[in-house]
C-alpha cells in the first residue's frame, strides 16, 4: 500500500512536471517566434500546438495521480468540468465579453485605433438600411410566428385523426427539417425563378420584386420548420387523457366544442414551447435568408433614401457590415443591440406565458 | 364505432395534396439533376431530357469540382459532427454530473451561467471568434480551425441542461453502494452513471447533430471559404457562387448534400423524430 502511494507521488509529479515544462515551451516558442514543424506525410504539423495540447493533457493526467484520498474527489470534480467550461468560456463567454469591449472602438477585425464611446450605438438608429432590416425582422418574426404555429398546428391535428398512413404523413411533413438551410434557400431559388415562372408563363419570378421575394422567404421558412413544430404539437396532444375525450364525447360535444375548449386549453404549455422556439429561430433566420435572395431587394423611399437590401434581416445585416464592408466594429455594436433585443423579447415571451398557465 | 367514410377520403386528400406540396421541390431536384441546363431551363417540370447518363455526367462535374470536392466535404463534415457529437456527450455528461451531484454554490453559478447562455446568439461572439480563433488556430495548429472546441462551446448549455435533468433523476443510493464497495468516484460515473444516460444521450446527439451537420455560419467563419476542409454547407455555398445560375449543377449539388442526411433519417426515421420532441419539450 505505501510502495503504491509512493509511486503514484512520483509519477503524478513527473507528469506534473513534464506537462508543465511542455506548456512554458509551446509559450516560449510562441514570445520568441521559433516555428518547429515536423512533417508526418503530407500533413504539416507544428510543434508548438502540440506541446500546449500535450502538456496541458498531462498537467491533467498529473492531477489525477496525486494521492490523495481527502481531496480527490474535488480533483475530480475539476477534471470533469474543466474540458467543457474551458471550451465554453474560451467560444462563448469571452468573446463576448471582448465583443462588448469591440462595440465601443472603432475595430476593423485585426485592430483598433481608438475608443468611439456610443458612436456605433448612435449610428445605428441614423442607418436607413439598418432600421429597414430590424423592421422587416420584426415583421417576419411576427408572421411566422403566427403562421408556422397556426399551420402545424392543423397538421398535427389531421396527423393525430385515424387516417391510413399516418406515420408516413409526419416524416414527409418533417423531411424539409432535416435539411440546412444554405442547400433548402437555392432549391426555392430554383423553384421560384424557374419552376413557378414556367408554370404561371410570367416572366417575372417572385424573388425579383421585394414584396414577393419577402413573402417566398416566409413560405419557405414555414415549409422548413412547420413539420418540427408539428411533432412537438404531436406529442403535446397525445398528452390529452383519453378519458376526458370520452366523456367529453357522452357529454355532447362535437369536434370543434372539443377542440377549443379541452385540447387547447391542456396543451397550453406545448404552445409555450412552440411560441418560444418559432419566435427564437426567426429572430435569428440567417441561411435561407442568405441562399435565397441575398438580402437584395430595392427599396424607394424609405427615410428619404433608396435602399437596396429590401429583403435583408438583421442577422444577415450584421454579417454584411462586418464581411463586405469591413466595419466589424459597427457590426458587433449592432449584434449586441440584437443579443438585447432577442434576451428581452424572449424573457417577455416566457413571462406572459407563465402568467397565462397559471391563470389556465 | 363508423367513422364518416366522406370526411376520412376528404381528409386523406388534404394530407395527400399537403404532402405532395411539400415533397414537390424535393422531387424537382431529383427530376432536374438528371438533365443538361438547357432542358432544365426550357421547362423544369417536364421528362423530357432526363436520363440516367445525364446524371452521371453531372454527379461526376459536380464531385471532381474543384470549389465542391465532395467527397472531401462529406468528410470534413462528417469529422467535425462525429467528434464533436462524441466530445459533447462525454464531456457534457462529466459536466452534468458534477453540477447535479455537487449542491454547492459555485455549481449553481455555473449552471445558471450555463442556462442563461442559451439565448447568446451566435452574432454576438462571431466577430470576435474569428480574431480569435485565427491566432489560436496559427498557435494550436490543431482541431479544424476552432470548429470542434465552437462546437463543445454552443452545444455545451443544451447538453449539460438536459443531461442534469435526467441525472437528478437517477438515485443517489446507486452511487453511495458503488463508493461502499469500494468504486472511486470517475469509475461510479464511468460505470454506473454514463450507461444509465445512455437513452439521454442518444436524444442530446440527435439534436446536436441535425444542427452541426446543417449548420453553415460557424464553419463558414471559422474556417474560411478557402479553407480546403469545407464542410458540406459551406462548400455548397461556395460552388453556387462559382456557378451562377447552371442550376444542373446546382440542383446536383444539393441533392449530393442532401443525401447523407435523408439515407440516416431513413435508417433511423423514430429515434429522430423522437428526440427531436424530447430535446424541445424538456
Amino acid at each position: 500500500m505505501n510502495e503504491n502511494t509512493s509511486g503514484k507521488k512520483i509519477l503524478s509529479l513527473a507528469l506534473l512536471i513534464v506537462g508543465a515544462v511542455l506548456l512554458i515551451a509551446a509559450l516560449w516558442m510562441d514570445f520568441s517566434k521559433t516555428y518547429l514543424v515536423v512533417n508526418m506525410g503530407s500533413a504539416k504539423i507544428a510543434l508548438r500546438g502540440l506541446f500546449l495540447v500535450l502538456g496541458a493533457l498531462l498537467c491533467l493526467a498529473g492531477l489525477y495521480y496525486i494521492p490523495t484520498v481527502m481531496h480527490h474527489r474535488a480533483i475530480i470534480n475539476f477534471i470533469f468540468l474543466f474540458p467543457l467550461l474551458f471550451t465554453f468560456a474560451v467560444t462563448v463567454i469571452i468573446p463576448m465579453f471582448v465583443g462588448i469591449f469591440y462595440s465601443f472602438t472603432d475595430w476593423n477585425g485585426v485592430s483598433y485605433t481608438k475608443m468611439v464611446g456610443f458612436e456605433n450605438y448612435g449610428a445605428m438608429f441614423k442607418d436607413p438600411a439598418f432600421i429597414w432590416s430590424l423592421l422587416l425582422t420584426v415583421l417576419f418574426v411576427i408572421v411566422n410566428m403566427i403562421l408556422v404555429n397556426l399551420v402545424a398546428f392543423l397538421l398535427a391535428l389531421l396527423c393525430t385523426t385515424k387516417l391510413k398512413g399516418v406515420g408516413f404523413f409526419r416524416a414527409a411533413y418533417f423531411l424539409p427539417n432535416l435539411i440546412g438551410g444554405i442547400v433548402l434557400g437555392y432549391i426555392w431559388q430554383f423553384v421560384f425563378s424557374n419552376v413557378l415562372t414556367a408554370i404561371t408563363h410570367s416572366p417575372h419570378s417572385w424573388l425579383a420584386s421585394t414584396n414577393t421575394a419577402f413573402m417566398a422567404i416566409i413560405i419557405v421558412y414555414v415549409w422548413q420548420y412547420a413539420g418540427y413544430i408539428m411533432l412537438i404539437y404531436i406529442n403535446g396532444l397525445a398528452t390529452v387523457p383519453k378519458d376526458v375525450l370520452e366523456a367529453a364525447q357522452i357529454d355532447g360535444a362535437d369536434a370543434m366544442k372539443t377542440l377549443f375548449q379541452i385540447k387547447i386549453p391542456m396543451i397550453a404549455a406545448t404552445f409555450t414551447i412552440c411560441t418560444f422556439l418559432t419566435l427564437t429561430s426567426a429572430f435569428k433566420q440567417f441561411d435561407v435568408n442568405l441562399a435565397l435572395t441575398n438580402g437584395v431587394g430595392t427599396v424607394r423611399g424609405f427615410m428619404g433614401q433608396r435602399l437596396s437590401n429590401g429583403t435583408q434581416m438583421i442577422a444577415l445585416n450584421i454579417y454584411n457590415t462586418a464581411f463586405a464592408r469591413d466595419q466589424f466594429g459597427y457590426a458587433q455594436a449592432k449584434a449586441i443591440l440584437f443579443f438585447i433585443i432577442l434576451a428581452c423579447v424572449s424573457l417577455i415571451q416566457v413571462r406572459i406565458s407563465n402568467k397565462r398557465e397559471v391563470e389556465m | 364505432m363508423k367513422m364518416k367514410t366522406s370526411r376520412m377520403v376528404t381528409l386523406m386528400i388534404i394530407a395527400i395534396l399537403l404532402a405532395a406540396y411539400i415533397l414537390f421541390p424535393f422531387a424537382l431536384v431529383v427530376l432536374n439533376s438528371f438533365k443538361t441546363q438547357s432542358a432544365i431551363v426550357s421547362n423544369p417540370i417536364s421528362f423530357a431530357g432526363a436520363s440516367f447518363k445525364q446524371f452521371i455526367s453531372n454527379a461526376s462535374s459536380v464531385i471532381n469540382n474543384k470549389n465542391f470536392v465532395f467527397w472531401h466535404a462529406f468528410g470534413s463534415s462528417t469529422l467535425v459532427t462525429v467528434i464533436s457529437l462524441v466530445l459533447l456527450a462525454v464531456f457534457g455528461g462529466m459536466a452534468a454530473w458534477v453540477i447535479c451531484r455537487n449542491k454547492t454554490r459555485w455549481s449553481t453559478v455555473i449552471y445558471m451561467v450555463f442556462i442563461s447562455s442559451m439565448i447568446i446568439p451566435f452574432q454576438v461572439v462571431m466577430l470576435p471568434l474569428i480574431a480569435t480563433f485565427r491566432e489560436v488556430g496559427k498557435f494550436v495548429g490543431l482541431g479544424m480551425n476552432g470548429t470542434l472546441p465552437g462546437y463543445c462551446g454552443f452545444g455545451g448549455a443544451m447538453t449539460v441542461f438536459i443531461l442534469t435533468g435526467f441525472i437528478k433523476g437517477i438515485p443517489y443510493e446507486l452511487e453511495e453502494a458503488a463508493a461502499i464497495d469500494g468504486c472511486s468516484p470517475e469509475g461510479t460515473f464511468f460505470r454506473i452513471i454514463f450507461p444509465l444516460l445512455k437513452p439521454t444521450i442518444v436524444t442530446v446527439t440527435i439534436l446536436n447533430g441535425m444542427w452541426i451537420w446543417n449548420d453553415y455560419l460557424l464553419p463558414s467563419i471559422l474556417l474560411g471559404q478557402n479553407n480546403p476542409n469545407k464542410t458540406l454547407p459551406v462548400a455548397v455555398q461556395a460552388f453556387v457562387g462559382s456557378f451562377v445560375k447552371s442550376w444542373d449543377m446546382i440542383l446536383t449539388a444539393a441533392l449530393l448534400a442532401m443525401i447523407p442526411m435523408i439515407v440516416i433519417f431513413l435508417i433511423a426515421q423514430k429515434h429522430i423524430m423522437d428526440g427531436m420532441v424530447q430535446g424541445a419539450i424538456k
